[in-house]
């Protein structure tokens, strides 16, 4: 028995070896996968990027080719480093710099060392690439722009970094991918798929042949081209108009939910981010932190959307049936509750109906209009919660869930929103400032545009996007689907009445455009900034939403110029003009563009930034530009107005 | 048979058979994982595969010079070889030079020696001397204590020296004590505990000393004629304060890269950092060892053909990790070979050992079969990734002189022990 013991024991463990070995070596078997395995070398080959059209057809986005050096660490034999760099452009320094960089990603896997040369350097290196063992050329295309405007929409590509490879093991190190943009969000179906050779390589790192035959290769699958909903001519006219002032413009086709135009301002000619001064440039829009030219302000901008708000409460308070179209408010020039007043700019005494009331964006009558559907059961608390329910019903106050890649969700409170600061007693005179669209409402200029495309569309829109059509595929249904707001049909006509008297008669007066029946309300936001940990009033903001014509609308906009006073002065006339430009294909009122490329805002930006006390709003005197940006303006669109006819 | 044969080929030739097998594929895999591409220039002493033909070609002087020394001559001197290699081992205090953390060797020249690979065969020489001795019962407490002082001294000094690897290299001696008589309950005893150990960590000692006190107690409810209560309460409170004790001794005395590696094979990290973490780092040789033993398959990539071992991809695999590289380059058809080599050739030692007539021969040759089965046990499991990493080499497989020469005395011996045989009585 004693004897037997360590005899089993070595049995066993021999036993549970080979059962182990078996398990490893058959059962899991050759695990190495084909693209981990150093024996092969791996050739990719990228497919042509998707590309671009606009609304029109014209080629937004197109490629070309670039050609990156790639480097192999664990591959790098001796040769002469000095000319290697000389041909690369850079310093030995920097060389070394480099390959440690490389090499501490992975030794064995290829790095990017020189991304993107030109075809004239790629030219002079291709020829003695091979004496540089461990490096090659990888070819991958780059985009094109065919286009200097619509930075913001169109986006652009970048170089992959860890965490999008982490995320999807489709990238690697090199890889380029959609950052911005449209590029970011139909980044599926623009990057197609790239393809791959496997190639046997012996322990000498010669190539042999095709691995297995080449039974694992496969070929690229080619970008997919989209049509994107944006008119370029309208896009640029609208960059145009924006130039020296800051904000974001977005334009709706009420009928299907497409964007004409989306504008933030400023921005930035898109070929700045391609190719191998990306990084430079991207780095330097990036850290501009006071005009953030990559804040995309048409979808991230969060604002008090002001009076143009007022069309939301008018709404309503009819669906409600707290009004009627012909009740009257009379104006004391502002309004009285408790021991506190709202002014009002309307002439004292003036007795308001709905559509007056819009007309002269009374802020007696909508103060009125706000606290009746507040106390309509006589709990403030129920009637906030009604109200932001309604308000929520046009995409005001969360995500669009659209192909935009970014977006704001803006705020539209309720009375759970209050609790914090309001925890047991709640009227509705606390919250009066979301009457005329202060306090704690806030909305982005899309949001905007589509609560005025869904008053154009009498009652539903369609979620804002930028898709039009996709080669070969429909586009989501979700974004043909119309989504109806809880307002009825008929609450919108007197609305709409009011705000086409703004046009005639009202705030807009001055904004006519001769044969268009425009229907608009203008807005003027107070606003505030810190400076120096001291709360300071700015110049309020300008703001105007629009749709056109009055029946059948082809158009809704919303405009939004920062520190531009008041309403019709800078946002009503790029409104008019685009709208004018949209429905007619020429502009008539060519004095409100003279204005508006004339005019500046820069000054006022400059403001709080300057370390001296200022003036604002009337105190204040309009920029004009210098001549010769007022040139190059004038210049660009005649440009602009040669290439429309 | 063979052995029969011809008074001067009375050596076991099956065992000296299997020796060269392992020791010439061993150098194979050498080559394999340390040539580097390019041309390869069998001598060149600036590469491990250079160096490790000198020592094989040197071995069979040294193996000429062990069989003819006369039988007698081991046992006669075999308090002097182990006096001789403890004082080896205690001056390593004074000139032993650090390589990775343990001071296990002596630089003399270009060369180092590693004095605890030969302390082993001196070791089973002293422990079959005094087994042997007629003086000597093991079954007697003084006895056993005295033969446990044998193989404690090389196995704390070595353990000072922080190499744990050869220090559990001496548990082996246990089987051998076994075998001449020693009492059961050391074995249990030690298994009770070691299991006990094992549950506690992975599991946690409250739950590990419930279920304890509930089998003890069950165990003692039906066998009350044979045990008494104080025996169980005894064994109970071992087992339950060893439970408790085993966290302190783990968390405490235990260095942080050794509480790693079990941590590791007991799957006790789950905090998935910590884990990405142990995988970038220690666990990596592991990790790297297993991919490549199964990237082998059935057939194996072939000779200088292993994409991994060609890309150094496992770290050490010419020494401790050489068995990932039979794996890689001659696949299940090639592991199996070399597991049942060392099956077959620990079982023959065994079955030899018990036929020797004389006492020291085969408490001798017990002790070579016990100590190559616990580096194989522990070399091939640890590559495989069933045991805990320790750093020993794969005996007669593994790069490096010393152990090679070691190995080659310890078995040696026992050949030139068992051709005496005939001649013992």
């Amino acid at each position: 028995m004693r004897r037997l013991l360590l005899f089993f024991l070595v049995l066993l463990s021999g036993i549970t070896f080979i059962g182990r070995l078996f398990y490893l070596q058959i059962y899991k078997g050759s695990s190495d996968s084909l693209y981990e395995d150093n024996a092969l070398r791996k050739v990719w080959d990228y497919p042509k990027r998707g590309f671009v059209y606009d609304r029109n057809g014209n080629l937004l986005v197109g490629n070309q080719p670039s050609y990156d050096v790639m480097v192999i660490p664990r591959e790098v034999d001796s040769f002469n480093i000095e000319e290697f760099c000389k041909l690369l452009k850079i310093d030995t320094a920097t060389y070394a710099k480099k390959l440690d960089r490389a090499k501490r990603h992975s030794p064995r896997l290829a790095s990017p060392f020189v991304p993107q040369l030109s075809k004239e350097d790629y030219a002079i290196l291709q020829e003695k690439m091979r004496k540089y063992k461990g490096f090659y050329i990888q070819k991958r295309p780059l985009r094109k722009y065919e286009t200097t405007i619509g930075a913001n929409v169109l986006g652009d590509i970048g170089e992959v970094n860890n965490r999008d490879i982490n995320k999807d093991p489709y990238y690697q190190l090199g890889d380029l991918k959609g950052k911005q943009g449209v590029e970011a969000s139909y980044e599926n179906l623009l990057r197609g798929k790239k393809g791959i050779k496997f190639i046997q390589k012996d322990r000498f790192n010669r190539d042999i042949g095709p691995y297995k035959g080449g039974k694992f290769d496969t070929i690229p699958e080619q970008g997919r081209d989209i049509t994107i909903t944006i008119d370029a001519h309208l896009q640029a006219y609208g960059e145009l108009l924006m130039q020296n002032k800051r904000g974001g413009v977005i334009a709706i086709e009420p009928a299907s939910g497409e964007i004409l135009a989306m504008v933030a301002a400023p921005t930035y000619d898109p070929n700045l981010l391609v190719g191998r001064k990306r990084s430079k440039n991207f780095t330097k829009l990036y850290y501009d932190s006071i005009a953030k030219p990559l804040f995309n302000r048409s979808l991230k901008g969060v604002y008090e959307p002001g009076s143009p708000f007022k069309l939301m409460n008018a709404l309503i308070a009819l669906q409600e049936g707290v009004m009627t179209p012909e009740d009257k408010v009379t104006c004391y020039a502002g309004y009285k509750y408790g021991n506190r007043f709202m002014k009002c700019h309307c002439h004292r005494g003036r007795r308001n109906d709905l559509t007056s009331g819009i007309q002269e964006s009374c802020n007696a009558y909508f103060a009125t209009t706000y606290r009746k559907i507040l106390d309509k059961d006589g709990n403030a608390s129920n009637g906030i919660d009604t109200w932001s329910k309604h308000a929520k019903s046009f995409g005001l106050g969360q995500y669009l869930n659209n192909d935009l890649h970014v977006g704001a969700k803006g705020r539209i409170p309720d009375r759970a929103y209050y609790k914090n600061i309001y925890p047991r007693t709640f009227y509705s005179t606390y919250t009066i400032s979301n009457a005329i669209g202060q306090g704690e409402v806030a909305t982005t200029p899309i949001q905007l545009a589509n609560m005025t495309a869904a008053i154009a569309n009498r009652g539903y829109y369609l979620t804002p996007h930028i898709i039009k059509s996709i080669k070969n595929d429909t586009i989501p249904r979700f974004f043909t689907t119309p989504k109806y707001t809880t307002i009825a049909q008929q609450h919108f006509e007197p609305v709409i009445e009011g705000m086409h008297h703004v046009y005639t008669k009202g705030t807009a007066k001055h904004l006519q455009v001769k044969g268009i029946d425009i229907c608009g309300k203008t807005g003027t936001v107070e606003n505030f900034a810190v400076v120096d940990s001291i709360r300071k009033q700015l110049t309020d903001h300008s703001i105007f939403v629009a749709f056109a014509p009055k029946v059948n609308p082809k158009i809704a906009i919303a405009v939004f110029v920062e520190n531009g006073y008041w309403g019709s002065r800078f946002a009503g006339k790029v409104a008019s003009l685009m709208i004018e430009r949209h429905i007619k294909g020429t502009i008539s009122r060519t004095d409100l563009e003279e204005w508006l490329l004339k005019h500046s805002l820069e000054n006022e930006y400059a403001k709080p930034y300057s370390g001296q006390p200022f003036a604002i709003n009337g105190r204040t005197q309009l920029q004009i530009v210098e001549e010769h940006e007022y040139y190059r303006l004038k210049e660009r669109l005649h440009q602009l107005n040669k290439a429309t006819k | 048979m063979l052995r029969h044969t011809n008074r001067h080929f009375k050596f076991d030739w099956i065992t000296i058979i299997i020796f060269l097998v392992l020791v010439g594929f061993g150098w194979l895999n050498i080559l394999s994982a340390s040539q580097s591409g390019g041309a390869i220039s069998y001598f060149d002493t600036s590469q491990p595969y250079g160096k490790q033909l000198i020592f094989i070609l040197l071995t069979f002087g040294l193996i000429i010079l062990l069989l003819a020394l006369d039988t007698k001559f081991y046992e006669r001197f075999s308090s002097v070889i182990f006096a001789v290699a403890m004082l080896s081992l205690a001056g390593l205090f004074i000139f032993g030079k650090n390589v990775n953390g343990a001071t296990s060797w002596y630089a003399i020249g270009g060369m180092t020696i590693q004095p605890s690979e030969f302390a082993k065969a001196a070791t089973a020489l002293a422990v079959a001397k005094y087994i042997s001795d007629l003086n000597t019962d093991i079954k007697r407490l003084k006895d056993q204590l005295q033969t446990f002082a044998i193989i404690a001294t090389p196995a704390i000094l070595v353990l000072l020296q922080n190499d744990t690897g050869s220090t559990i290299v001496y548990v082996a001696f246990i089987f051998v004590f076994y075998r001449e008589g020693l009492p059961q309950i050391y074995l249990l005893t030690g298994l009770f505990l070691a299991t006990i150990a094992v549950l506690s960590l992975k599991f946690g000692a409250p739950i590990v000393a419930v279920e304890l006190t509930v089998a003890i107690l069950t165990f003692y409810y039906f066998n009350r004629k044979k045990v008494t209560l104080p025996q169980t309460l005894v064994v109970l409170a071992v087992g339950v304060t060893l439970a408790f004790g085993i966290k302190f001794f783990y968390e405490s005395i235990l260095k942080p890269h050794q509480q790693d590696r079990i941590s590791l094979w007991l799957r006790l990290e789950k905090d998935p950092k910590k884990l990405e973490q142990m995988k970038r780092t220690f666990a990596y040789n592991l990790n790297e060892s297993e991919k490549a033993i199964s990237s082998g398959g059935f057939s194996g990539k072939g000779f200088l053909e292993g994409t991994r071992t060609t890309g150094k991809f496992v770290p050490e695999q010419h020494t401790d990790y050489i068995f990932s590289t039979v794996g890689e380059e001659w696949g299940f058809l090639g592991t199996s070979f070399v597991v049942i080599l060392f099956v077959f050739l620990i079982l023959r030692i065994l079955h030899l050992a018990e036929l020797q007539k004389s006492q020291f021969s085969r408490v001798y040759g017990y002790s070579v079969a016990a100590i190559i089965f616990m580096h194989f046990l522990i070399n091939i499991g640890m590559v495989m990734g069933l045991i805990p990493t320790i750093g020993i080499p794969l005996p007669l497989f593994s790069y490096g002189g010393s152990g090679l020469w070691a190995f080659t005395i310890l078995l040696f011996i026992f050949i030139k022990l068992d051709s005496n045989r005939i001649n013992e009585w």
